[in-house]
């Protein structure tokens, strides 16, 4: 059947809108190529590229190819925060407590040679150099909120492999209950370690089930390239469903113990940070509402409205079941 | 310096430079470069410039005596104003900000935190004192009952430090409030000093002076 349009299909495009011949000619080469099998070769490199590393690397640091991860919840869809405010406004104490002062600060740690020393009740207790660390498992990408304490929030495409890979092979005792984290503190590299906020060096800490938890992320990069010294290079830790002081930066130690391990914070202000810290928009902070953020970096105008905080950050269907019964108003 | 002072475009000139600030804001806006919160930068911004222009106000008085420039004294209430003009700003930052211009969350949060209760008990304090700022206020209120009003500022002053320091509370963070403090500590405290001595001056001064203490 002819169907007609209403133009009859006799009007005529503008020439601008005309193939030009070599274009039109050169499909025919391209199907050829596609044909032969060339093609695949010639376009192998370009494809893998992208399927490695989804996020186009800023090209301020070395390159931490990754492939995207395949764990539930690691795939965000949501727009990335921009690296150079990712890279910009942070908070690590060790370099200054202001959110601009880490970037000054930072580049007089150094990041090479470091040793991660596994120790406590674990079957193969161990001294990790990074290199060997890196390459201990697969590097994943995965793209995460982030939710400080304060309010704010961004949007993170971090390169790191699961902490239960390591976890794995260093083989935790029965009596193994938390895993603690412990940062550098080194007053020659970081100007601020020895001022009186908190107790150096900085502590954090998972219940054994948060740290087996597949979204916890042993974390070497970012934006397809290897941690900035402002966001905890070399290694760092990343709990994407809780505030993000709970991500303890440029480890040093990590300990496998019996009893819930002190955390920076909660010594410094226990009825402010407890233990779990899991992102909750019910539970207020004493003196703030939790229960909005501003999305940072996203290119959202400055009167954009804030969003609303979600459960768990947005994670309770990976995590919610690990605090089944748990009163999350008196273990916040 | 008296002369200086007392010239035609000196007036015009503060009122220029105390916008500056403001301006500096805006251009910050327009050209998007406050930094990766410009929201928390603006809400931190315009309450620094509000108690900075709280220590220059206070500077007025023991700068004009200690220096003999009584010209000084013309500056007092627009300084006096722009410290109201950069609390309003603080006051909207946050409110349009943090608070999404919701009146309701906003009367929630100052029953809630003790620290923006204090801060927005410093603003209610300090509107009076801009709404008789004019001449005709002065006049009707009579100079003793307006000058007793405007004292106020000395706990405006107290209040917005304290406001300060309980933000910064939260880091242990309290280098920047420490200065400000120790600013508004000399100026508060050459009024005290000052009182004294003219207390002191008729007769026996020491023992005046104890004697003023021990009250």
């Amino acid at each position: 059947m002819l169907i007609h349009s209403r133009d009859k299909g006799f009007v005529h495009p503008r020439s601008s809108e005309i193939t030009p011949r070599g274009v039109y000619e050169g499909r025919r080469d391209i199907l050829k190529l596609m044909a032969t099998g060339a093609a695949g070769a010639a376009l192998a490199g370009w494809a893998g590229r992208e399927a490695l590393a989804g996020v186009q690397p800023p090209g301020k640091l070395a390159a931490l190819p990754a492939a995207p991860s395949q764990v539930p919840g690691a795939q965000t869809m949501e727009k990335l925060s921009d690296y150079k405010d990712a890279t910009s406004y942070n908070n690590f104490y060790e370099f200054g407590t202001d959110k601009g002062d880490p970037v000054k600060n930072a580049h007089t740690l150094k990041t090479r040679p470091w040793t991660v020393e596994v120790e406590g009740l674990v079957k193969k207790p161990g001294k990790y150099g990074i290199e060997d660390l890196i390459k201990l498992s697969a590097q994943e990408e995965r793209i995460y909120r982030l939710r400080c304490v304060e309010g704010w929030s961004m949007v993170i495409p971090w390169v790191g492999y699961s902490l239960s890979e390591l976890i794995k092979k260093v083989e935790p005792q029965g009596g193994a209950k938390f895993v603690e984290f412990v940062t550098l503190a080194d007053p020659k590299t970081m100007p601020f370690v020895g001022s009186r906020v908190l107790d150096w060096p900085y502590a954090e800490g998972l219940r054994m089930d948060e740290a087996m938890h597949p979204l916890t992320l042993l974390t070497f990069g970012m934006y397809g390239e290897v941690l900035p010294n402002q966001n905890g290079a070399p290694v760092r830790i990343v709990v994407p469903w809780k505030y993000g002081f709970k991500s303890a930066k440029s480890i040093v130690k990590i300990r496998f113990v019996d009893k819930e391990p002190g955390t920076a914070w909660n010594k410094a202000a226990a009825n402010e940070y407890g233990f779990y810290s899991n992102v909750n928009p019910n539970v207020d902070h004493p003196r703030w509402s939790q229960a909005t953020e501003r999305r940072i970096g996203d290119g959202s105008s400055l009167f954009a409205k804030r969003q609303k905080t979600l459960i768990f950050n947005g994670y309770e269907a990976q995590v919610g079941q690990l605090y089944a019964g748990m009163d999350l108003k008196k273990f916040y | 310096m008296n002369a200086l002072l007392l010239n035609k475009a000196a007036k015009p000139l503060v009122f220029v430079l105390c916008l500056l600030p403001f301006a500096w804001l805006v251009w910050g806006i327009v050209t998007n470069n406050l930094g990766a919160n410009p929201a928390e930068y603006l809400i931190r911004a315009t309450g620094d410039w509000t108690l900075r222009f709280l220590c220059i106000v206070l500077a007025v008085t023991p700068l004009r005596v200690m220096t003999k420039t009584p010209a000084l004294a013309r500056f007092r209430r627009m300084l006096g104003l722009f410290a109201y003009f950069y609390v309003c700003l603080h006051l909207l930052s946050y409110g349009l900000f943090d608070k999404d211009l919701d009146l309701v969350e906003i009367a929630k949060d100052i029953a809630k935190r003790p620290f923006i209760l204090v801060g927005f008990s410093a603003f209610v304090l300090l509107t009076p004192l801009a709404a008789t700022s004019f001449n005709r206020a002065i006049k009707a209120l009579g100079a003793k009952r307006w000058q007793m009003l405007h004292k106020l500022v000395y706990l405006i002053a107290g209040l917005g430090l304290l406001h300060f320091f309980w933000m910064r509370a939260g880091k242990n963070n309290f280098g920047e409030p420490i200065v400000y403090a120790g600013i508004i500590a000399v100026l508060l405290g050459w009024r005290v000093w000052d009182a004294l001595r003219k207390a002191r001056a008729p007769a026996r001064p020491a023992a005046a002076g104890r004697a003023q203490l021990s009250k």
